[in-house]
């Protein structure tokens, strides 16, 4: 096996390896941290090499001291939108350079607890924003498949590392398809579960009421195993629900493909990918599932065209003033010699803030202003709601959702970054989800001219087991998900 | 012409919760600027607000104690602005769906008369942090302690018709959150602050004229005064042929008067819309119920025990119950064993007056609910003149001793010995024989020439109901 190939495996196989004791935690972080150094994908931000080999040193000494934590020792990178107690937190955003958090987000502290390696904060678009990460202020991270084309966003960074092995997998967050289309992109599974799963707490806001944490890895499999371990009730997060826990799927394993398992086919999603490779390969999906034992049933989402308006409506809204925060005042970036108060919030934020980012303040601003609000910001909520109803009423007939993530491969860097309502239509078909606050999924399902296409699985609230189960039914029969950049088929 | 004024009052009522609204740090008023404030109340990235029980508990409590609609669903919303003492850029507040719904308070004038004064609503909300302008050469000081004290906001219907009325029902709230509890009432320290929304209108009018609203006032007395020169100002505006301008004022109590802050063209648009951080607050009926069960006798119900049970007058049982720590020390004298009414006079009368000269609390002064029922139980028993009563509470006010003590080591106990007493009144008798002729010849006034030289020889300890009685025996019989 190549090292490439080593550190690309995956989490689970990783773990195994661990626990057989043939390669040590720190053997591993010293393997991924040279990897990073030969990279030039733009993949991290930042990357702590000196706390990632004391955190690998310790995990090699627990297990000697007979720790049973699956995830021991197993190095991963973190999105830089979780904040990390004592190590740089930017977002992606000059606003945040040298922010130090004292604090350290749930998601990172239960995956410390679980015995993670942090390697490092992943690039992503500036505060979440954006589906390229072109948006971010340390410039693109670039796809492993092809480096002139864009990773997907906003966790590009964290698609882009576990693609190319740079660590064993590394969080993210969707708010409308952050996580689900950069790994459709960079040919890597991931997950976005319900709404209310994972605690938002430390997690710097762009949407409140549609951001949700996850994670992003080679396989289904890793995916679940790090899920059980960063989901949960927090009472620091009130949004967070309170409801059984997942499994732990490292300890429990994944339940297998139900057999007469009904998955709906969304018709309004398909008639936008007739005649294109995503729709062959999405045939095929559907036929190696059936031949499993699943049952397709069609099914209408009929607001699914609404989505896109509603969402960036809510989105923005909501980061209008989630981003109110960033005045220059107590943290972040202040101008240097303000006249007055006007001057320090105005030039401080204009600034701190990159172009996408105020794009978006300034239409949630307007959206959220009196004799505008009932006609956009209500209106929009109207919206969600019909497309929330519009997926309850599915799933009573229906136990998962299958869509393509994207309607194509990644595109070229540059491509769209000057038509903001073009790269908006790249979340067509992740959005629609993230308004309804369901589980989805986006694993690796064929190629498009070397490039990887994303399959996804949408289930109903609480349910991510059976589309980790339906996800993990598919890779035990593909090998997409195998593939490496570099040597497509 | 003859004006009629309109006047409402938002009062913002600090809730007493150990900790903050949306965060665990404390409450606690006067720590070194910034010693308070957790990264929640702070704004930094990441934090995310979670509501304290409490406040929603004491909420619930006042809105129940007004008989007000408690709403089973309430939403928290965000408040837009930018300002250096407002962490997150918004406030969270309640602005669609309040805890507390519409209410009715009933405020008694000086005079007795009762009014009802209609609440709205009552929502929660956060406090800002305090900017301090004065200490820093050209820059702004930012201490951000406060910034998340849960607030209670009472917005009134514009039912006041008077300044003397506004003052009386910000008097009467005060008295009612500290009856409740949820507000140590320390206006000093901002624990409660209102806005008053002041109109006029020609008398007779039932339209509303154009308002303003002055700004954070904090003192019953500041109430009264902002709400008279607001009158007078706006009066003289309209009958010099002026226009009223909707716009916030501030008072200024050195110079008496109200100034404009900032007009309505200018007034902001705050973008209120439901804060995605807080899912909206859901009680039920046994929720509510186990709050009301709790609910301690309230000022009115008070009043009215005083009143028909106590027998005391409207105004007395009004005075008595308008200090929840008043009546509490009242009722525990009555329980060591004083009667109604001279208690009452006591602790209106010497008590208030003590306190109020010594500026002192009425829970931390020597002279005890059990002390006071002795000393009434002394002038009870006639072992007390009521003049020498003031003279023992003086020195029990001085921590002389108990009242025993007192009117043993100052020998004031009254002289109440017959024998004594009566050989007394035959040498006054004997000495006087001029006074004795015009006694008899009709002239009644002379008895009081008598007592007095009575007194003059016991040095004042004698009992003069009992002189009365020995002098006139002792004048039939000449």
């Amino acid at each position: 096996m190549s090292n490439q190939q080593l550190l690309r495996q995956g989490v689970a196989a990783i773990a195994r390896d661990l626990a057989a004791k043939k390669v040590s935690s720190r053997e591993l972080t010293d393997d991924y941290l040279a990897a990073i150094e030969a990279s030039d994908l733009n993949a991290y931000i930042s990357v702590d090499a000196d706390g990632a080999r004391a955190a690998a040193d310790k995990a090699d000494a627990d297990r000697l001291t007979g720790s049973p934590a699956h995830l021991l020792g197993v190095p991963i990178a973190h999105k830089d939108i979780f904040c990390t107690a004592n190590t740089a937190t930017t977002c992606a955003s000059r606003m945040l350079e040298g922010f130090v958090p004292p604090y350290s987000a749930t998601v990172v502290e239960r995956l410390q607890a679980a015995g993670v390696v942090s390697l490092g904060k992943a690039n992503m678009d500036e505060f979440a924003m954006g589906s390229s990460n072109e948006n971010s202020a340390y410039g693109a991270a670039k796809n492993p498949w092809d480096t002139t084309r864009a990773p997907g966003g906003s966790s590009g960074g964290s698609a882009a590392l576990v693609a190319a092995g740079l660590a064993a997998a590394a969080t993210g967050t969707d708010t409308g398809g952050s996580i689900r289309q950069p790994a459709a992109f960079c040919g890597v599974s991931g997950i976005k579960p319900t709404y209310g799963r994972v605690s938002r707490w430390g997690m710097i806001a762009f949407a409140s009421s549609l951001d949700q944490g996850g994670v992003l890895a080679p396989s289904v499999e890793d995916c679940a195993w790090l899920l059980s371990a960063m989901a949960g009730f927090d009472a620091k997060d009130s949004t967070s629900a309170d409801v059984p826990a997942l499994p732990d799927f490292a300890e429990e394993g994944l339940p297998p493909l139900r057999d007469g398992l009904r998955i709906g086919l969304p018709r309004e999603y398909l008639t936008g990918i007739q005649g294109t490779v995503m729709a062959t390969a999405f045939d095929e999906a559907r036929r190696l599932l059936e031949s499993a034992g699943a049952e397709f049933v069609d099914v209408s989402l009929t607001n699914t065209a609404a989505a896109i308006p509603a969402y960036y409506v809510i989105s923005g809204a909501e980061a209008s003033t989630n981003l109110s925060r960033y005045d220059g005042v107590r943290f972040g970036h202040r101008a240097s010699d303000a006249i007055d108060l006007a001057d320090l919030y105005c030039r401080s934020r204009s600034e701190g803030f990159g172009a996408e980012v105020k794009r978006r303040i300034l239409t949630g601003t307007y959206a959220l202003s009196v004799g505008y609000y009932d006609a956009y910001y209500v209106k929009a909520q109207k919206i969600r709601r019909l497309i929330q109803e519009d997926f309850l009423k599915a799933f009573e007939g229906v136990d998962l959702i299958m869509a393509p993530t994207t309607p194509g491969p990644a595109f070229r860097l540059g491509e769209l970054s000057q038509d903001p309502v073009a790269m908006y239509q790249q979340d067509v078909f992740t959005v629609p989800a993230s308004l309804a606050g369901l589980p989805a999924m986006s694993i690796p399902c064929g190629f498009d001219a070397g490039l990887p296409l994303g399959l996804q699985f949408i289930g109903p609230h609480f349910d991510e087991a059976s589309v980790l189960s339906a996800g993990h039914a598919f890779q035990q029969r593909t090998d997409f998900h195998q593939q490496l950049p570099g040597a497509t088929p | 012409m003859s004006w009629e004024s309109v006047i409402g009052l938002e009062v913002h009522v600090q809730l007493a919760t150990k900790s903050k609204i949306f965060s665990g740090s404390s409450t606690a008023f006067g720590a070194e600027p910034n010693r308070q404030a957790s990264v929640i109340d702070l704004g930094m990235p990441g934090t995310l607000p979670v509501l304290n029980e409490e406040a929603l508990s004491l909420a619930v409590r006042f809105g129940l104690a007004i008989g007000a609609q408690i709403n089973q669903r309430s939403t928290f919303d965000r408040k837009n602005y930018f300002y250096p003492d407002l962490p997150k850029g918004y406030q969270i507040s309640q602005f669609g769906e309040p805890i507390v719904g519409a209410g009715k308070l009933t405020i008694r004038a000086e005079d007795g008369s009762e009014r009802i004064v209609g609440v709205t609503r009552a929502h929660l909300e956060e406090d800002a942090g305090k900017s301090l302008h004065e200490d820093y050469d050209g820059m702004t000081g930012i201490d951000l302690n406060r910034a998340g004290t849960p607030l209670l906001e009472v917005v009134s219907e514009p039912d006041l018709r008077s300044a003397a009325e506004a003052a009386n029902y910000f008097r009467q709230l005060h008295a009612l959150v500290r009856y409740l509890g949820i507000c140590d009432g320390d206006l000093s320290q901002g624990s409660m602050r209102c806005d008053a929304n002041v109109s006029i209108r020609p008398l007779g009018s039932s339209e509303l004229g154009e308002r303003t609203e002055i700004k954070n006032i904090n003192s019953f007395r500041f109430v009264e005064r902002a709400v008279t020169v607001e009158i007078a100002r706006q009066i003289d505006v309209l009958e010099s042929g002026g226009r009223i301008r909707q716009e916030t004022r501030l008072f200024d109590p050195d110079r008496d008067e109200t100034r404009p802050m900032r007009s309505k063209e200018d007034s902001q648009d705050y973008r209120y819309f439901p804060d995605p951080d807080l899912l909206p607050v859901i009680i039920d009926d046994a929720y509510i119920e186990a709050i009301r069960a709790e609910l301690p006798e309230l000022p009115e119900a008070k009043r009215r025990r005083y009143a028909d049970e106590l027998g005391l007058s409207d105004y007395d049982a009004g005075l008595l119950t308008d200090d929840p720590d008043i009546a509490r020390y009242f009722e525990a004298t009555l329980s060591a064993g004083a009667a109604a009414k001279p208690a009452a006079n006591w602790v209106m009368g010497e008590l208030s007056a003590a306190l109020n000269r010594d500026a002192v609390d009425i829970n931390s002064i020597p002279v005890g609910p059990d002390q006071l029922a002795t000393l009434l139980a002394r002038i009870a028993d006639d072992t007390l003149s009521s003049k020498m009563a003031k003279t023992v509470f003086d020195a029990l006010w001085q921590r002389e001793g108990d009242v025993d003590e007192i009117i043993d080591k100052r020998g004031l106990k009254q002289v109440s010995d017959s024998s004594e007493l009566q050989s007394l009144v035959d040498q006054v008798i004997n000495d006087n024989p001029g006074q004795v002729e015009q006694f008899l010849a009709g002239k009644e006034k002379v008895l009081g020439f008598f007592v007095g030289q009575i007194m003059k020889a016991t040095g004042g300890k004698a009992n003069p109901k009992q002189i009365n009685d020995l002098l006139r025996d002792a004048l039939k019989r000449n």
